[in-house]
């Protein structure tokens, strides 16, 4: 009895250690969001204090385009999630039930599409800006990263539909039911975990992502990583404000965190523990 | 349609049509935003493009860029720097990650909590994760070196200013945001294994480092492969954070092969040659890619059962 109680004592120790590494940093910044310029230049950690100022959250909210910039943010976000959720769903129940020639091929090739380097695509999508004169629309990023996120979407959403037993399938097929019919009234239902795990990764990669984000949009359709970015210049950075805006762009994948830890694991362990 | 499959599949009347009318949508997608630009990385290494020059006006070169790419120290130097990167944030993170998972695979009261603090580092953007890290390591203002003084005595370090301090800074702001990966998909293995199998090497009296290391470890190894693999493609294609904390700088000291080609693309405005560069990139994911594949495709494996 003592000694299980002592391991759990070490076993509790050790995980609210980790869990200050993991979270101090986060920390750190959200911090430095509410201190003025004088206690930043300072230097001296002050982990918690009791004048927490607001000051460069009115700047970023007011004077910065920090609304302009969010809009995007949640446009690209949320149209380019909502299309790669229709798409791949799609194209992942295909792969997992239906029989077409090129299904093999079709199903190794989307893990090796899904590798390609975001550095790769950089310097063809600033040919296609300067191909096309289209350098600030938010459809063309919305294209970009609703292709980024297919080919992981639909892999992810291949491992649910295997999980769905056929045989409620093929009751409706038997009842005349259309493949579309079977999609959206026999399968979408039981998809929701599977859609939620998708909607999370690929919500996080548009909302995260820069270095697209930074070619492919002028300067009224930036999104927030590619405004926050704007914050450093050449004569320094003002701490203060970067980090408020920093803290702003981190709440919605935090908050995700909190409310879906358990599907973000499950969307990461799928590759390599399922496989 | 008399073919015998293995699988059980349901069955519509019209089946040769509809699979495509699924698949297409998805396919043209990914054709026109990933395979193209692919395509267009190949094109392009084959031409002297300079932003500011017209396309259609760029010089055709042959394999020329290809061929000083070979020569050209800098491609050497980054790569040299990409790879002592993989090493000591891959060894390290493995490492870490496994010996934590092993620790504290026990489930108790609480873990699931746990677990969701430490993927908050995950979802973090990286380039808020180079924000972060470029001002803790600021060599005025910077805590960290605050807290080296305070604690241990040291001068305060130009971190992001030299380059083997710039390198550990990025390695070690790589392991405070990674090794949590490692440690989430291990205890994930670990918690998969068949009880009985543990439980037997007990009976048998097999002590602890004997089971970690015997049974445990070896049946989780297909696992720790993958993880690694994972980890090793994220360094070839990663760029964000170093970009945002010191620019690939000082020198070329903590330059990536993916923020070498942006740089040379953006910075010196050479988009041919770094389309070249592109293409090595290509290769060497692709490689690393089909390793993968070739141990665990859950595509390819589950279809058939």
């Amino acid at each position: 009895m003592n000694d299980t109680f002592q391991r759990q004592l070490y076993h509790y120790s050790a995980l609210i250690f980790l869990a200050l590494i993991a979270l101090a940093p986060i920390w750190v910044m959200v911090a430095t969001s509410f201190k003025d310029d004088v206690l930043v230049q300072d230097g001296t950690p002050l982990w918690f204090f009791f004048h927490p100022t607001l000051e460069n959250y009115e700047y970023i909210l007011t004077r910065g385009k920090f609304d302009r910039y969010l809009t995007n943010s949640i446009i690209v976000g949320v149209a380019s999630t909502i299309i790669t959720l229709l798409l791949g769903g799609f194209c992942a129940y295909a792969l997992a039930r239906l029989d077409f020639k090129g299904r093999a091929l079709m199903a190794n090739s989307t893990l090796l599409v899904r590798m390609v380097p975001p550095a790769v695509l950089a310097v063809p999508a600033f040919a296609f800006v300067t191909l096309t004169g289209v350098d600030s629309d938010l459809a063309v990023l919305t294209f970009f990263y609703t292709a980024l996120n297919l080919p992981f979407a639909i892999w992810l959403l291949f491992g649910f539909y295997k999980q769905i037993p056929v045989e409620l399938e093929e009751a409706a097929i038997v009842d005349g039911a259309s493949p579309l019919q079977v999609f959206f009234k026999v399968l979408f239902p039981l998809m929701t975990s599977g859609y939620a795990v998708a909607a999370i990764f690929t919500f996080r990669i548009a909302w995260n992502e820069f270095i697209l984000a930074l070619l492919l949009t002028g300067r009224t359709t930036r999104t927030l990583p590619v405004g926050a970015a704007g914050f450093i210049t050449d004569t320094g950075i003002e701490w203060g404000r970067i980090m408020a805006m920093g803290t702003l762009i981190v709440i919605p994948p935090l908050l995700f965190t909190f409310f879906a830890a358990r599907q973000i694991i499950a969307g990461m362990t799928a590759g390599a523990v399922k496989g | 349609m008399t073919v015998l499959t293995q699988s059980r599949k349901p069955r519509f009347a019209a089946e040769t049509m509809t699979p495509y009318t699924f698949i297409t949508p998805a396919i043209l997608v990914i054709l026109g935003g990933l395979l193209y630009p692919v395509f267009m990385a190949f094109y392009l290494s084959f031409y002297d493009w300079e932003i500011g020059r017209d396309l259609a006006k760029a010089p055709f070169m042959g394999v020329d860029n290809f061929v000083r790419m070979v020569q050209d120290p800098q491609v050497w130097e980054v790569l040299w720097v990409t790879l002592r990167f993989g090493f000591w944030t891959i060894t390290i993170e493995m490492t870490l990650g496994v010996a934590l998972a092993l620790l504290l695979e026990k489930p108790i009261r609480g873990a699931s909590f746990f677990r969701t603090i430490f993927i908050l580092p995950l979802m973090v953007s990286p380039v808020v994760v180079g924000l972060i890290w470029r001002y803790l390591f600021d060599a005025r203002i910077g805590w960290i070196n605050y807290y080296l003084g305070a604690f241990f005595g040291i001068e305060p370090q130009v971190w992001l200013g030299d380059a083997d301090l710039a390198f550990f800074a990025i390695v070690f702001t790589d392991i405070w945001q990674w090794t949590p990966f490692i440690f989430i998909i291990v205890i994930a293995g670990l918690q998969a294994l068949p009880s009985e199998v543990v439980e037997a090497s007990t009976i048998d009296g097999a002590n602890w480092y004997q089971q970690v290391f015997l049974v445990k470890l070896p049946m989780i190894k297909s696992i720790l492969v993958i993880a690694l693999l994972m980890r090793l493609i994220d360094v070839f294609r990663g760029l964000e954070v170093m970009l945002i904390m010191t620019g690939g700088g000082p020198g070329r000291a903590t330059e990536l092969l993916s923020l070498h080609i942006y740089n040379r693309a953006f910075d010196t405005q050479q988009l041919g040659y770094a389309s070249a560069i592109s293409v090595l990139l290509i290769l060497i994911v692709f490689a690393i890619s089909t390793a993968i594949l070739t141990m665990a495709n859950p595509m390819k494996s589950k279809s058939d059962v």
